[in-house]
């Protein structure tokens, strides 16, 4: 787990959404579930909308993509919700009880809407992104900030870890992906 | 109007490899009549069983899933129904038992007892929607709803019970689920 969460350091300050994709793809992601989310929408979303190795539910709400996923889950089916931080907060209660109390691998990517790519989400300006990480903490789920190139790295063992292990997972978004 | 249990009652007898996804009071009336390891009752959201159904419909095309819903419940995640009606998983078979009431938490009425979930449903997209108030009729055609090509959707208009014992220990019992996991991917 990311404590606190830090953008990485090294290579040039850009996030590549192919490279996002490539990742999701090795950790054996099928089915995306999502909400649109304007820090994702234009270098994940669609790509992956266009992409026939996945199956995209768009869903009315994000909490649908909890129960889906759990489903999918014991049906032997990775997935990825795919939504905003907004989303994520109007979505606690069943992140709660269904990923965190009956320890069901959730695997979450988060856009973190109008945060400063260049600032921990610790230290945005935004109230509801800043307390994005200290409620993932509260709730002890395993998080990644994916702000550079870099990160990239963090997924697929994360995933694969959260399948494992039967644990939610969460990548925070911390720039819009190219 | 009819009665929850005698629904679902009848319901038990066409029922065979299917996953039943239910909770609270049509969790507490489908295990008493039907107990096995298909029921799928861990739903741990209020709103989320029509969701773990899609999932579970997705996740396993070719086996079907039935989801036994409550009002309330139902109005917690309406947005599901334009969900389900879009993907129209075919294996999908979406009960909800209308009884106007959050009986699992007072007995309060939902805000508009007269709400047409089967309307919105077939708004929503769904291949094949139903009303049921009449035992006898629901008798009669519950072995074609089940065999529809779904998404189908119907609606048991039930009486409000008397106030049910939520054994929720034994209900989301990890061991229950464990056993759900293994025979849904046998």
């Amino acid at each position: 787990m990311d404590l606190p969460a830090k953008p990485a350091e090294a290579g040039p300050r850009k996030l590549e959404g192919s490279g996002i994709i490539a990742a999701i793809k090795a950790s054996g992601i099928k089915f995306i579930l999502s909400v649109p989310d304007i820090t994702t929408s234009s270098g994940l979303l669609a790509p992956i909308a266009k992409d026939k190795d996945f199956e995209l539910i768009r869903v009315c709400k994000e909490d649908e993509c909890i129960g889906i996923g759990t489903g999918l889950a014991y049906s032997g089916k990775r997935s990825l919700t795919l939504i905003q931080h907004t989303g994520f907060l109007d979505s606690i209660n069943a992140i709660r009880g269904v990923a965190v109390e009956y320890k069901q691998p959730i695997c979450m990517m988060i856009g973190l809407l109008q945060h400063e790519p260049d600032r921990t989400p610790r230290e945005s300006s935004r109230y509801g992104v800043r307390i994005v990480e200290p409620i993932l903490e509260d709730m002890g789920i395993e998080h990644h900030l994916i702000s550079l190139d870099a990160d990239i790295q963090k997924i697929k063992p994360a995933i694969d870890r959260a399948y494992a292990e039967s644990h939610p997972v969460v990548f925070l978004v911390g720039r819009s992906p190219l | 109007m009819m009665k929850r249990d005698e629904c679902f009652r009848i319901l038990a007898r066409h029922i065979k490899d299917e996953a039943v996804v239910a909770t609270y009071s049509s969790a507490v009336d489908w295990v008493g009549v039907a107990p096995r390891e298909l029921n799928y009752l861990s739903i741990g959201a209020m709103g989320l069983d029509s969701s773990h159904g899609l999932g579970l419909a997705l996740g396993r095309p070719d086996k079907r899933v039935v989801v036994l819903q409550g009002d309330g419940s139902l109005l917690m995640n309406l947005g599901c129904l334009v969900t389900i009606g879009a993907i129209a998983p075919k294996n999908l078979v979406h009960f909800v038992a209308h009884n106007e009431t959050y009986e699992a938490n007072g007995g309060h009425p939902i805000p508009n007892r007269q709400v047409d979930f089967a309307g919105m449903a077939k708004s929503a997209g769904y291949a094949a929607t139903y009303d049921f108030s009449d035992l006898r009729m629901f008798e009669q055609q519950i072995g074609h709803v089940l065999e529809q090509q779904g998404p189908v959707f119907a609606t048991l208009h039930v009486e409000p019970t008397k106030p049910l014992q939520y054994d929720y220990p034994s209900l989301y019992d990890p061991k229950k689920r464990e056993a759900f996991k293994k025979v849904w991917q046998a």
